[in-house]
């Protein structure tokens, strides 16, 4: 029969339609929290799956990665950047938009681990994460801070180390699991480092 | 069985004379042939070797030997791996080699892009204008010697951001006004275009009937239009509402990724490509580590393996039911079904960006491995996904709108290409298997780990829009049946070959790597010099392939069919222009 195709269709709008109301009284106020921000976004969902942003914001995971920051560690009231100014962040980053301006020891001349100032022109970043990858001193990381909207560009899109910079204990709460992961990597390279250099001691004795 | 329907092994010496000889260079293979002798070259090897697939046609400028080399890659429809033969000629201004539009008409687009981009004059093109840059500019822009405008070093990472450091804006370097080449003597002002002369002298004109007074319309469609995803123009004639010819026109997103890529280092290339077709960015990861671990001689371990055809056929869903979607906007379907079907890919971009990190960029594979491995809870979900809800929602698109009559009546018959065509224009993909010609790379040319699987191979017989349609939908249920096999199989263990590096060893060579993406065959050619950036990138890019038959689906078809096949071809812009 003509016809019965576009019937059945409809049948299938009609029935998310009303799968929608059915949910929304179902699931009552508990579709509007946290919880229920989770269950729209995942494979049990039933209804709508907007979010109302920025009211209602979805859930960022861990992985999620938006523009670059340093990392500093808060020793005794001073800051310690753990950046080294090494420069592989800038040599690998894809569209060049990392400059660093190395410190120099003003009596040696020599470079000093510990950079001037550093900037990312956060127009052109194009956030791939490579920087943060392929740091060795887990220095740079990605952010998940996403509504980085200005007036003016000139005036705000490049930033420079001061608004990099960020508290490792804000890593550890964006990104637990990696945090806890590299800590203890480090932590067993620290032990490994002492034992050899106990083992050399001995040695000498 | 199988020795008998192998094709006859290669003697292609002994076939032809001495001016086919094997590339003995380091690294190289295939054959090269003289230029006087190309076109007896590749009839016989589609008709003596059933080489009848030109897969790829690219140039190389080999700027140091002073040559230029245009590289063809052909295959068997029946399956097996490609063969490389390339043309040797002096690099001149232009250079002139014989064109094989006459033996495959699915030169036709790649001859031209070739000599847009490198001046490689095909002689005996049928119409040969430059087809990604505009008739004013000023040179080739992918040969050695040119440089941009903006011109700061040959090859990435520049020496201004380290040690140097000095902080400049983009604005600075790139001034407006002065940021565009312009031949000498060429005033933007007083310039009057040519080009559309040319394409609309091109278009075929309606044979005068008698003493029928009929005049003939040109239509443009699009650049900025509704139908074209994007920006893309099709100039039409009609006769009536009957389209005569057609005629694409693009380049309008261009963007030289070919050129970025030979300047960034092997690396840097991994996000860059993802922008290419930007809905289905793992599939694109995945061609271009193929060929550049093909270069590298490194193979990643079995765990990363599987996380690689997880997410490539997890794309391949994402990228066939947008495409559904929006092939039923075109139709008319206003948006109710795209958004059906972008809810459940909604479900699956948040897989990748607990995964990977971004939604649709997603810089994910690296030459032997993987970036990272899944994070607790996401194979879990991916099982979720493709054992409960996937199928389920797939068979709900179907009921919705695979029988609706007006789905039916508007697309069957419409667009037809026959298999001969959908293989003599290098169609790939969908478009290929639905005019019934069952190739697919995951099978007639295996990679990675897919002969493990079991899946079948969706075909459509009649070549219409509404079998792509048809195919499209049968693909998303193969892939969710390959990811079920993988995810049951998966084994633990490292997701990466070594250590991580940045600076990787590319020795010097050749590799064309290829993957059956979710528009088809999508190709990388790489040729390493053995320093840290490629010599040669080129992308084989299927979208912009496939549109070499558009207008032979769309001859004799209304204006509104131009639409919707179109629609049914699938293409990104981001990849198309490149």
């Amino acid at each position: 029969m003509y016809g019965l195709g576009i019937a059945k269709g409809l049948l299938v709008t009609l029935k998310r339609f009303i799968e929608t109301y059915a949910d929304d009284i179902r699931r009552g106020k508990s579709r509007y929290t946290k919880e229920g921000i989770a269950y729209r976004s995942s494979p049990e969902t039933r209804g709508l799956f907007t979010v109302q942003y920025p009211e209602e914001k979805l859930i960022t995971p861990e992985e999620f990665r938006f523009i670059p920051f340093l990392l500093y560690e808060e020793k005794d009231g001073k800051r310690e950047v753990r950046c080294t100014s090494c420069g592989i962040c800038a040599k690998v980053c894809p569209p060049q938009c990392i400059w660093i301006e190395r410190t120099t020891d003003p009596k040696t001349r020599r470079p000093v681990p510990d950079p001037k100032n550093f900037y990312i022109d956060v127009d052109i970043c194009m956030n791939c994460g490579l920087c943060a990858e392929y740091c060795p001193f887990d220095a740079i990381k990605m952010d998940h801070d996403y509504e980085l909207a200005v007036y003016d560009r000139h005036a705000h899109n490049i930033y420079d180390k001061e608004k990099l910079l960020k508290p490792v204990s804000y890593y550890a709460e964006i990104r637990p699991l990696n945090y806890e992961r590299e800590e203890k990597a480090r932590a067993e390279a620290e032990a490994a480092k002492a034992a050899r250099a106990a083992a050399r001691a001995a040695k000498k004795k | 069985m199988s020795e008998q329907t192998l094709a006859p092994t290669l003697n292609l010496e002994e076939r032809f004379g001495a001016w086919v000889t094997p590339d003995t260079r380091k690294g190289y293979e295939g054959y090269l042939v003289d230029a006087a002798h190309l076109v007896e070259f590749a009839t016989a090897l589609r008709d003596e070797f059933g080489y009848d697939y030109l897969a790829s046609l690219t140039g190389v400028d080999y700027l140091p030997e002073g040559k230029m080399e245009v590289v063809y890659h052909v295959s068997q429809s029946t399956g097996g791996g490609p063969l490389v033969f390339k043309v040797q000629v002096p690099r001149a201004d232009p250079v002139r080699v014989p064109s094989l539009v006459s033996v495959y008409p699915g030169a036709e687009f790649q001859e031209r892009e070739a000599w847009d981009l490198l001046g490689i004059r095909f002689e005996g093109h049928p119409d040969l204008r430059r087809i990604l840059m505009w008739e004013g500019f000023h040179g080739h822009p992918l040969r050695k010697d040119w440089k941009e405008a903006y011109y700061e070093a040959d090859v990435k990472p520049f020496k201004s951001r380290w040690p140097a450091g000095k902080a400049q804006r983009v604005e600075e370097t790139l001034p407006f006004g002065k940021n565009v080449l312009y031949p000498e003597g060429f005033d933007p002002e007083q310039w009057t275009p040519t080009e559309e002369t040319a394409l609309y002298a091109g278009l075929k004109h309606i044979p005068t009937e008698d003493d029928l007074q009929t005049e003939q319309i040109v239509v443009n469609l699009g650049p900025q239009h509704p139908s074209t995803h994007g920006v893309f123009r099709m100039a039409v004639t009609l006769d009536g509402e009957t389209i005569v010819d057609l005629k694409p026109v693009m380049g309008y997103l261009h963007r030289n990724h070919e050129k970025i890529g030979e300047r960034n280092t092997y690396l840097m290339n991994i996000p860059f490509t993802d922008r290419l077709d930007y809905l289905s960015s793992l599939s694109n990861n995945f061609g271009y580590v193929l060929a550049v671990e093909k270069l590298m001689g490194v193979k990643p371990p079995e765990r990363a393996e599987y996380i690689r055809v997880i997410m490539a056929e997890l794309t391949r869903i994402v990228n066939h039911l947008f495409s559904i979607g929006m092939f039923l906007n075109d139709l008319g379907a206003f948006f109710t079904p795209a958004l059906y079907a972008i809810e459940e890919r909604e479900l699956i971009l948040d897989v990748f960006e607990a995964v990977t990190g971004s939604r649709m960029m997603c810089n994910y594979m690296r030459f032997g491995g993987v970036a990272r491995d899944f994070p607790p809870g996401t194979l879990e979900r991916i099982r979720d996904l493709v054992f409960n809800r996937l199928p389920a929602k797939i068979d709900e698109l179907d009921t919705y709108l695979t029988n609706n009559e007006i789905v039916r009546s508007r697309c069957e018959g419409v667009g037809v290409l026959t298999p001969e065509q959908a293989i003599a224009f290098s169609t790939c993909g969908p478009v290929l298997r639905a005019s019934g010609v069952p190739y697919d790379l995951r099978r007639a040319d295996p990679y990675s780990i897919y002969e493990r699987f079991e899946f079948d191979v969706a075909v459509g017989y009649h070549g219409d829009v509404y079998d792509r349609y048809l195919v499209r939908l049968e693909e998303i249920r193969q892939s969710i049946r390959i990811i079920q096999q993988a995810v049951q199989d998966i084994p633990a263990g490292p997701i990466f070959e070594g250590k991580q590096q940045y600076q990787v060893r590319v020795p010097a060579g050749e590799a064309y790597g290829r993957v059956e993406g979710p528009k088809g065959e999508l190709g990388f050619y790489v040729v390493s010099n053995g320093k840290p950036n490629p010599w040669r990138y080129h992308v084989r890019a299927p979208s912009f392939i496939n549109l070499t038959a558009l207008a032979e689906m769309c001859k004799g078809g209304k204006v509104a069919d131009a639409v919707v096949i179109l629609g049914s071809i699938d293409i990104v812009l981001g990849e198309t222009d490149r």
